[in-house]
């Protein structure tokens, strides 16, 4: 390689890495602004702003879905297997709302530590397949008598 | 050792010349020329394979039902995005390192098909995410950084298209393709790194695909269609910027003025 081409490539060498380094730099300045939802033991442990809209993400605790009839109401507990949190919703959720699945809700800390959402995201996983697979591994799941965990 | 040495030189020189064959604007415009058809049929016939295979004899999803299916466009169409960045961001080096013309010329035929694919995994994620998700977009780091190659693509031909001068042109362009290639890590790994909407890798990592095999078939198929489609159009954009670049070459002279004899 002639010295003027090690010299180009050299330059391009650093002229990528220091972009790298710059943008790295700067993702990691901003790091909560790009985290898209807290977990609840973040909001547990108080990490979550106060009196502002954030957002936090976990699964739908099996059971734990109230409805008030005659409105669209619904209250139900989130996890991320750690900590526990209530969320309180009144709007129309989406078509994977179900107990088990991770959902994203965005709203803000009540008096009693409860979560009112303005908006309910249903969050899916990376897994697809039929769902007489997904029965079947249900099945071995429940004999194993482990969880499934969909988050 | 004396040898050897000898032998790395005639190495280097014949790999060299090799390369400075295959990369001359007349030998490429001939050999994509017979090589078009080729790629256009794969495209067409795997595009068939794959939309069948995909949107009708693929089981449905567990969760997603048939909605799932969209799948079988904007994953490929969001594997595009980036596998044509790289391929410009490679050519970048080449041109500004070697001075290869046709590293200038493939990426900026690349950039335009680029730009489409990135629109297309945009536009498909936003719909697949309105019934799914519940919203037709978030600002979560997946969606934006996929959002800033749509701009990086644009900003791409903007630039080329500033400048009068093509070959200056080319160059600035090369910078900033490099200059933005720090962008692909970021939308790959956006979802490992930090909390988004947007799911996991299904397929593109190291572990085994979390995808059903027969769901898996019609999705690669689909990602083969879609490179040959992006070849194809590719070759059909380089070589009119070719013929136009070196109009007053002798060999396109000689290939679009018919000689006497004719």
């Amino acid at each position: 390689m002639t010295p003027a081409r090690k010299k180009r490539m050299t330059l391009i060498g650093v002229l990528i890495l220091g972009t790298a380094l710059a943008v790295g730099l700067i993702l990691k300045a901003m790091n909560e602004n790009v985290m898209f939802f807290f977990s609840p033991t973040q909001v547990m442990a108080g990490e979550a702003p106060k009196n502002k809209l954030f957002r936090v993400g976990g699964m739908v605790v099996e059971g734990s879905v109230v409805r008030v009839p005659n409105s669209v109401k619904v209250q139900f507990d989130l996890t991320d297997n750690a900590k526990i949190i209530t969320v309180e919703y009144e709007g129309i959720l989406p078509d994977l709302f179900r107990e088990g699945q991770g959902i994203i809700a965005n709203g803000r800390l009540d008096a009693k530590g409860n979560v009112i959402a303005d908006e309910v995201l249903a969050k899916h996983d990376e897994n697809y397949m039929p769902p007489e697979v997904a029965a079947t591994m249900q099945r071995v799941a429940d004999k194993d008598g482990s969880i499934k965990n969909k988050m | 050792m004396s040898i050897y040495i000898i032998d790395k030189k005639i190495m280097i020189k014949a790999t060299w010349s090799f390369i400075q064959k295959f990369s001359s604007p007349p030998h490429f415009y001939r050999i994509s020329g017979k090589m078009q058809p080729w790629f256009m049929a794969i495209f067409i016939g795997t595009l068939i394979y794959g939309l069948i295979g995909g949107l009708y004899l693929a089981p449905t999803d567990y969760q997603q039902g048939d909605s799932f299916r969209i799948i079988y466009v904007h994953v490929p169409a969001a594997w595009m995005s980036m596998f044509i960045y790289m391929v410009m961001a490679f050519c970048a080096a080449v041109a500004l390192i070697w001075r290869i013309k046709l590293a200038d010329i493939v990426l900026i035929s690349s950039a335009p098909i680029g730009a489409m694919f990135t629109a297309i995994a945009l536009a498909t994620g936003s719909i697949w995410g309105k019934p799914m998700w519940g919203t037709w977009w978030v600002w979560d780091a997946r969606l934006t950084a996929e959002l800033i190659l749509l701009f990086l693509y644009l900003g791409i031909f903007a630039l080329y298209n500033a400048v009068e001068d093509k070959r200056t042109g080319s160059r600035f362009v090369s910078i900033l393709v490099l200059v933005g290639v720090v962008n692909i890590p970021i939308i790959h790994y956006s979802v490992e790194w930090w909390a988004t909407l947007h799911q996991g890798p299904t397929v593109t990592k190291f572990d085994k695909p979390s995808i059903h095999i027969d769901m898996l078939i019609p999705l690669l198929v689909m990602a083969i269609s879609f490179k040959c489609y992006y070849i194809t159009t590719m070759f059909s954009r380089a070589r009119t910027e070719l013929l136009e670049r070196e109009s007053n070459a002798k060999w396109v002279t000689k290939l679009l003025v018919p000689t006497k004899a004719d």
